[in-house]
């Protein structure tokens, strides 16, 4: 029966799930009324300046202090030696590792935290900074990772040289932090043996970094007379950097508040805790007043999580006809100085295991070796769960090397081994089991809008001419949404999330999440997901996150997991409120729960849908006395989501790329981005999302690196130089979308953020060695900067005229 | 100490006296001493145009003028656009075409827009690409900024009209 | 990223300019437009003792013609040149050099003496000067002189100006009806310095090159004017082979330092590619 007018205009007036439905959160951004970090200010605050090492590996032989004490303003200069006494000088990480707070007798990278000169503003604080004197000697340093294991390296972590585990199993090296593997060795070995055709390819994931707009920095404030620690953080889990801090300083987690606030950004920048927060903290703990510290932008991209730095090995057997036998992906994995990679307990490659991508591989092996160098820690997921673009970056490059190697069209070998429709839920050889999906509708419907045929001709035209005309494809595979705690947890606290709701007797309500947005736009789209449920307004139904005293327990934003994890836990929750909503509808309509059928915003009985109550008016009946016998009056509930399995949103991009052979530059024509995240819940943010990974995706192929020199010097470290694209470089992006639900998420959801990051960086490097691959260029390292690929053209001779 | 010098301008059309160290930066000024926090600091060395303010009628990099620079001058933050409750027509349109995410960018971002339609109010999508470079935003990949300035560029020519 | 502590002042005058200059000596620094400056101070680069701001300075602003001149306040802006009509119509070639430059913020402060006092090679004004045959007023309590462009770039951050002078203003020879320009200029990303860029003005006559000009920017220590690549245009036809060889003598005269940009090989051919591109732009806006 169709819906009546009725219906459908009461659905439309909840604007929920489906609907592009205009951000909450814009009214005060659009002001200039957010209240990001920066902009916190307490009475008698202090200002803190980082003391930074020159070196990236040097014993630190003294410290005199005495000159920035004489600066007119200056409170205190912290080292190692103050925090000492607190034991607060080293910190554990999200990796299983320790991390010096501020330098303890050494320095392991350029721009190490060694000092915080506390001062009235940062003007004085930055004055002091200056005057701080550092007797440093030089060491030899780690730059290449290939060389941290050599029997003459020198040692970088001395704190730890004796101890053969940090928290991964056994090392090999001082400078050894772990090897990782999964899937049959021996299977994949015996299979190469015997394959009819195989592929080897070095492909190197560069250090890069999220480099969100807002940097890093905190508030710390603690109370003396009561014990309380108010920190405001930029963070997007405050609630484990709640755990972090409890663990670290003894305070108890129920004194120490962490609130989020706006966030300018995060990108997985600011999932890590960062010496910076724990010295101001001490600070604060030991002056007794609130210290601010933010970070420079030069000291964000040198210091505060990096990402990426991942030298792979891609190998694939197959069958003549380009059939996949086996795979097998090895990684070097360079972690800086601390082993500070965020990483589930149990995952200390992250997700690298989804590296068999949308394809049916009988075989799979995968092995990573994390190392020690004089770099900066971190190794955090920019815009991706954790090691999920190395993964799908090495799986869509190799794919393209066995094409050419076989003489195959890009897109028919993808064809030939994509998991089929019907083979969902697929468990890949290295044990993930994809949950939904349909490879081979979202590449024809991509392959049709762009008009593939015509696009392989002109470049047939275009080659025979001499120009240089690159498609690339990339039909990717995420793994998002961590995830079920069975499998995941990080410091043993496992990765559900969480969502309170309480429904007020007027029938608004107000929901509280574990998650933490920083732009995702969590306000609106929780909001949705709860109308539909409720049959309440989402205008009506406040969303808070972020402030530990007032949301539950979760494991905050990162990974692509909100929509997958608190979207289900909000879901959830509100299944709870209208189980007991039915119970409610049955005792006032005097009929039985099962008499009762739900219609939008409301119960009707079966049959005599005049017979109705609104969840309005059952909000109110939840705060009377008339409730069916022993009820509990309100209409509340809170969900703890754990999920059964993580959710694979996929997708299927096509990039054309022209390149100009005298100088390098490559230029992206068109870029058709598919997407299939299953149920989409406002269309309008999805593509603002697609949007924004898309435009990442492009600043790290194109541009971004972090490059040192072979003393461990930076030589790109602002603006200047790290690769923030423009208005004028960034592509106007064309999407599209197919809905494949997710089978066990409560509404089908399967999260879309990094989707774009994560498919995008393959499908621009796909393109731009397509342009080369009939001159037999099977692979080029990103960034493919005009420099980079004027190099290529140069050693085939194209760039003569 | 350096001599600290009385500066007065106006902003977002009030009067506004300070007396700052010759060094102290534009961006500081206003955010510590007068509580706009609407501009924001990303970079530091001019780059990414989150410090955006309009300065006699340009658009400046608030991170790379000395407030000691602005004596006499008029001064206009994204805190002076809504004018009697009623919001700029950027605005409402980067609210409407989803031109922003996580707002760090936007207060520049709108400032630098006002200007632009000032001087050009019907531009092309290149030119609003050209005019608006030195703004950076991470997260929404521009495509949607453009939209909100050319939907604001209609929304102020009707009004005009 | 915060400046050392310096005395600011703000003259209303050239005269008292110079007078303030002349008491501070070495300690003070000009301020134009501050892009350049400010940053360096921030990264405690510079640390200046006082600053003279010459924003407040009217007499340093402006666009004319004057008897086949075209003078250029010193203090007149990036924008203010882009959207000069005189120079739309008379000088092309600082209209698009000046589009180039950094970003839209950038040119409502930056000033094109500010860009030529300088001395960084990685200015875009050095070079557009020399090709546009321009010469510089610099003043002191001393008096004026007039100094011609090709000459005035002695080193990086070293120019022929000297502590006690001010540049007050840009003279540039209209250049005559016909000629054609181009400043064609690589760079990474709006608001990047080139990675080279090269400045062309151009007559052809009677199916010859009359007189050509080509400066480089970002190639050597200083902008460089590639003489051999301009004799051998002159007096013949342009032809794209007489263009590659002029670009090959261009290239000849690079010294690029390696940085992020490439390193002097890539700076080198793109000095050459450039040139070769400003050439073929300069030929088809000539006028025959």
């Amino acid at each position: 029966m169709a819906a009546s007018t009725d219906t459908l205009e009461r659905e439309s007036k909840l604007q929920g799930l489906g609907s592009s439905r205009l951000r909450k959160e814009d009214a005060r951004f659009i002001r200039g009324r957010g209240t990001y970090v920066d902009d916190i200010k307490l009475p008698g605050m202090l200002f803190g300046a980082m003391v930074r090492s020159p070196y990236a590996h040097a014993r630190i032989k003294s410290i005199d202090k005495s000159k920035a004490l004489a600066v007119p303003g200056v409170v205190a200069v912290l080292t190692a030696d103050d925090l000492k006494p607190v034991k607060l000088h080293w910190m554990p990480t999200l990796g299983g590792d320790v991390q010096a707070v501020l330098a303890d007798k050494k320095v392991c990278f350029q721009m190490q935290e060694v000092a915080m000169v506390i001062a009235g503003d940062r003007y004085s604080a930055a004055d002091g900074a200056e005057l701080v004197e550092v007797d440093y000697e030089e060491l030899p340093a780690i730059v290449d990772p290939h060389k941290s294991m050599t029997p003459d390296a020198p040692i970088i972590r001395e704190d730890i040289a004796d101890k053969d585990n940090v928290g991964h199993g056994p090392r090999t090296h001082p400078n050894h932090i772990f090897t990782w593997e999964a899937g049959d060795k021996a299977g994949v070995d015996a299979t190469f043996a015997g394959a009819e055709v195989t592929v080897r390819e070095e492909i190197l994931n560069p250090r890069v970094h999220p480099c969100p707009l807002e940097t890093c920095g905190c508030v710390a404030s603690f109370d003396k007379p009561t014990g309380q620690l108010t920190v405001y953080l930029t963070s997007q889990a405050p609630h484990l950097v709640r755990t972090v801090v409890a663990m670290l300083s003894g305070i108890p987690e129920s004194k120490i508040r962490i609130v989020g606030g706006d966030i300018g950004g995060g990108f997985g920048n600011k999932v890590p805790v960062y010496p910076g927060y724990v010295v101001a903290i001490v600070a604060s703990i030991v002056t007794g007043v609130p210290i601010k510290w933010i970070e420079s932008r030069i000291d964000n991209i040198s210091t505060t999580g990096f990402a990426r730095d991942y030298h792979g090995v891609g190998e694939l057997a197959a069958d003549k006809d380009g059939r996949i036998k086996a795979l097998r992906f090895t990684a070097l994995a360079d972690h800086g100085a601390f082993n500070s990679h965020v990483s589930a307990t149990k995952l200390p490659a992250g997700l690298f295991s989804i590296c068999t991508g949308s394809y049916a591989i009988p075989k799979a092996y995968a092995r990573v070796d994390a190392v020690y160098t004089n770099k900066a820690p971190g190794g955090v997921a920019y815009r991706c769960s954790l090691r999920v673009t190395e993964a799908v970056y090495l799986i869509e490059r190799m794919i393209d090397v066995l094409a050419q190697k076989l003489g195959l069209d890009k897109a028919e070998i993808r064809r030939r081994n994509f998991v089929k429709a019907e083979q969902f839920p697929y468990t890949t050889a290295l044990g993930w089991t994809l949950d939904s999906g349909n490879y081979h509708g979202a590449l024809d419907k991509v392959l049709k809008a762009v008009d593939y045929d015509g696009l392989r001709k002109e470049q047939a035209e275009k080659r025979a001419r001499g120009e240089l005309m690159g498609i690339g494809i990339s039909t990717f595979t995420e793994i998002v949404g961590a995830g079920p705690t069975k499998v995941c947890d990080i410091l043993g606290i496992g990765l559900f999330d969480s969502c309170d709701i309480r429904v007020n007797p007027t029938g608004s309500a107000i929901a509280r999440l574990g998650t933490m947005s920083q732009g995702q736009g969590h306000a609106t789209t929780y909001a949705q997901i709860i109308a539909t449920e409720l049959g309440l307004s989402s205008d009506e139904i406040q969303i808070e996150e972020g402030d530990t005293d007032k949301a539950p327990y979760g494991a905050g934003t990162w990974g692509s997991r909100s929509t997958p994890v608190g979207g289900a836990a909000a879901a959830m929750a509100a299944r709870k409120i209208r189980a007991k909503a039915q119970k409610i509808a049955a005792h006032l309509l005097e009929v039985g729960e099962g008499d009762l059928e739900w219609e939008v915003d409301r119960f009707k009985v079966k049959g005599n849908p005049s017979q109705a109550k609104t969840m309005k008016d059952i909000a109110m009946a939840a705060h009377t006395s008339n409730l069916p016998d022993g009820m509990e009056k309100g209409l509340d509930a809170t969900e703890y989501y754990d999920p059964p399995n993580m959710t694979f949103p996929f997708g299927a991009y096509v990039c054309v790329v022209d390149i100009d052979r005298h100088t390098g530059e490559p230029k992206v024509r068109r870029f058709y981005a598919l997407d299939d995240c299953g149920t989409r819940i406002n269309p309008m943010i999805i593509e603002g999302q697609i949007h924004g990974g898309l435009t990442e995706a492009f600043a790290v192929a194109f541009g971004q690196a972090i490059p040192f020199d072979e003393n461990g010097n930076h030589l790109g470290n602002s603006l200047m130089d790290y690769f923030l694209p423009t208005a004028v470089e960034t592509p106007h992006w064309e999407t599209d979308h197919t809905v494949t639900p997710s089978p066990h998420h409560p509404i089908g959801a399967k999260g879309v953020a990094e989707s774009p990051h994560v498919g995008g960086i393959p499908c621009f490097s796909n393109a731009v060695v397509d342009a080369f691959a009939h001159l037999g260029v099977t692979h080029m390292d990103m960034p493919h900067t005009s420099y980079r690929v004027w190099q290529q053209c140069k050693a085939l001779g194209l760039n003569e005229r | 100490m350096a001599t600290k010098q009385a500066v007065s301008f106006k902003l977002n059309g009030k009067a506004v006296d300070v007396v700052v160290e010759p060094r102290e930066l534009l961006i500081h000024t206003l955010r510590e001493r007068l509580q706009h926090t609407g501009p924001h600091i990303g970079c530091e060395t001019t780059h990414c145009g989150a410090c955006t303010v309009d300065l006699d009628g340009m658009s400046v990099k608030s991170c790379t003028v000395l407030t000691v620079q602005c004596q006499d001058s008029e001064m206009l933050t994204i805190e002076g656009f809504e004018q009697g409750g009623a919001l700029h027509a950027l605005q409402e349109s980067f609210h409407e075409q989803h031109g922003l995410q996580c707002g760090f960018c936007t207060p520049g971002m709108i400032t630098r827009a006002y200007r632009l339609l000032k001087e050009n109010p019907n531009p092309s999508e290149e030119e609003i690409r050209y005019w608006m470079a030195g703004n950076l935003c991470r997260c929404t990949g521009y495509q949607n900024i453009v939209k909100a300035v050319q939907h604001a560029a209609k929304k102020l020519a009707a009004a005009a009209a | 990223m915060i400046p050392r502590e310096f005395e600011y002042h703000a003259p209303k005058s050239v005269q008292d300019a110079l007078g303030l200059l002349a008491q501070l000596g070495d300690e003070a620094k000009l301020l134009a437009g501050g892009h350049s400056l400010l940053p360096m101070m921030k990264m405690r680069f510079a640390q200046p003792g006082h600053l003279i701001d010459l924003g407040r300075i009217a007499e340093l602003k402006g666009i004319r013609e004057e008897n086949g001149t075209i003078r250029v306040g010193a203090m007149t802006t990036e924008n203010e040149l882009i959207w000069s009509k005189l120079l739309q119509d008379k000088c092309p070639l600082l209209v698009e050099g000046a589009r180039l430059i950094s970003d839209p913020q950038v040119r409502y402060k930056g000033t094109i003496g500010g860009d030529i006092s300088h001395g960084d090679p990685g200015n875009d004004h050095p070079a557009l000067m020399l090709a546009l045959g321009a010469s510089f007023v610099l003043r002191s309590a001393a008096g004026e002189r007039v100094v011609p462009a090709d000459g005035f770039f002695v080193g990086t951050y070293d120019t022929l100006m000297k502590p006690d002078e001010i540049m007050t203003e840009i003279r540039i020879p209209v250049p005559a009806p016909g000629t054609g320009y181009c400043y064609a200029k690589l760079k990474r990303k709006v608001g990047d310095f080139a990675t080279a860029a090269a400045a062309v003005t151009l007559r052809i006559r009677g199916g010859a090159v009359q007189d050509v000009a080509i400066a480089l920017t970002n190639v050597g220590p200083t902008p460089l004017k590639a003489r051999a690549a301009e004799d051998s245009l002159r007096g013949k036809p342009l032809s794209d082979a007489s263009i590659v060889a002029a670009a090959g003598l261009a290239m000849n005269i690079c010294d690029p330092a390696a940085d992020q940009r490439g390193d002097a090989e890539y700076k080198t051919a793109m000095a050459g590619e450039m040139t070769q591109r400003a050439l073929h732009t300069a030929r088809e806006r000539a006028g025959r």
